[in-house]
């Protein structure tokens, strides 16, 4: 194995935080972003205000800046809480923010906001009489959302929710500015001792460049799995 | 003016965080941010117009470079590039001894070239994108007229290209925006590293963090106006005709 000046088997460590996080927060983001498409498409006001205004928020306002708010504040936050729960009740617990759940949690609820967006163009390109359809084979609601909506609906979700990949996976990068040690933190602290910043830096970026091809390759394969049917695929254009 | 001043002063009275001092702190990260998205914005523009022209060409030894470039600095963050340049600037031989040391010893031109090259690969995508959507009647028309290849990408491709990139570029923008955070961490106090000070000197996350990211919101809604005016005054030809 590279040695790196006896940090490559950190780095790799790191790598694999920056995986683990990305594929995490991805699956916080989609579950999130179904949930927020479906508050934006609800006919209750009140529903959709709350919709529209997570993602309004959310999307005004840099990763980081939010990365921080929640990860610093949320510990407080979380305390303040624990001791009215204390001062009330007088259950006595402690809850330590673990830095890499709030990593998974700040970057799932940025991109749910992303995700919900996408999510919900691709809800209302989905023809009604697909629906009625189903619903004339006497299909149930679960199973008429499972097996002709949500296929049809990710025909015309992938191409957005494959650039909401590529975004998340760079900006998981960030986790290492509020003290996660990914595969960049470790490459800072290492360009910190050494002064070697291309010794370093490089091999990261060639790492994201190998999972951002990577997921382009998958992304495509599965592009041509939704567009079983409709032809040539039209829509996946990088 | 007294009047003012007045209320001001009683509005930040019995205040401990929102000080006249913190509050020009955060001025300052204003104005820091500002001047970095601009500028980092105005040069990047400069930049992708030749390369998406390039980027288009059918010779593979401009259109390889180039599209390797957009390619690495639109697949790695914005972090990495930064880190890059910020501590790689020393190894060029001699920058030291050289005027140029005086720039290059802060840490806002590092950031400031790290961002360019960031925004010109991604704008050179958004140009190359809308040059290749160009109606191939125009094109033919323009042929038609006996225009040059110069000629025509500048009097018609090019004016109608910049219109349909409008919409992708305007996101780019408040993507630059957003993404100018990260300058904080090179020891810049752009705006979140105003907030950042605020922070750690008073310990009050919320207060800091929601302030500064208020400030954002309205940087965002004032960029996302101006670009929906653009838009309807630069492509009112394309809008369905009642």
């Amino acid at each position: 194995m590279i040695d790196l000046q006896g940090y490559g088997p950190r780095l790799l460590e790191g790598a694999l935080v920056t995986v683990e996080l990305a594929v995490l927060s991805l699956i916080l983001a989609v579950i999130l972003g179904l949930l927020t498409a479906s508050a934006k498409l609800s006919r209750n006001r009140l529903i959709h205000g709350i919709g529209t205004l997570y993602t309004t928020l959310v999307r005004g306002v840099p990763d980081l800046v939010l990365m921080m708010l929640l990860f610093y504040g949320g510990q407080i936050g979380i305390n303040m809480l624990t001791d009215q729960l204390y001062y009330a009740f007088d259950i006595d617990i402690f809850i330590n923010v673990d830095a890499f759940v709030a990593g998974v949690i700040t970057i799932g609820l940025i991109f749910g906001a992303y995700m919900g967006e996408t999510f919900r163009g691709a809800f209302q390109s989905v023809e009604e009489g697909q629906m009625e359809a189903a619903r004339a084979y006497g299909m149930s609601p679960l199973l008429a959302f499972r097996r002709v909506r949500f296929p049809l609906m990710m025909r015309h979700a992938l191409p957005g929710i494959g650039n909401n990949w590529m975004v998340l996976l760079k900006t998981t990068a960030l986790v290492s500015i509020i003290g996660l040690t990914d595969m960049v933190r470790v490459a800072a602290e290492a360009t910190k001792a050494t002064h070697e910043p291309f010794l370093f830096m490089i091999p990261v970026a060639l790492i994201y460049l190998l999972i951002a091809t990577l997921s382009e390759w998958g992304f495509a394969k599965l592009t041509k799995r939704y567009n079983t049917g409709f032809g040539e695929s039209s829509e996946w254009n990088n | 003016m007294e009047q003012l001043n007045g209320w001001f002063t009683e509005l930040l009275s019995g205040n401990l965080i929102f000080t006249a001092n913190t509050l020009s702190f955060y001025w300052g990260g204003l104005v820091t941010t500002v001047q970095l998205v601009f500028l980092s914005l105005l040069i990047g523009v400069i930049l992708a117009v030749p390369l998406a022209i390039g980027r288009g060409s059918k010779r593979r030894w401009i259109k390889l470079p180039i599209y390797a470039y957009t390619y690495v600095f639109r697949g790695t963050p914005l972090l990495i590039q930064l880190y890059l340049v910020y501590y790689g600037v020393v190894f060029f031989d001699g920058i030291q001894d050289s005027i140029f040391w005086v720039v290059f010893k802060q840490a806002f031109f590092p950031a400031l070239i790290a961002f360019t090259l960031n925004t010109a690969a991604y704008t050179t995508e958004i140009f190359h994108g809308a040059i290749k959507n160009t109606a191939k009647g125009e094109i033919e028309a323009a042929r038609a007229y006996g225009m040059s290849r110069k000629l025509m990408m500048r009097r018609i491709i090019l004016p109608s290209a910049f219109r349909r990139a409008l919409p992708a570029y305007g996101n780019e923008v408040i993507f630059m925006l957003h993404a100018s955070a990260v300058a904080s961490v090179v020891t810049i106090m752009d705006l979140t590293g105003a907030a950042y000070y605020v922070y750690a000197r008073f310990y009050a996350p919320f207060q800091a963090f929601i302030f500064v990211a208020l400030i954002y919101l309205c940087l965002t809604f004032s960029i996302m106006f101006v670009f929906r005016r653009l838009e309807k005054r630069l492509l009112a030809h394309l809008r369905p005709r009642a």
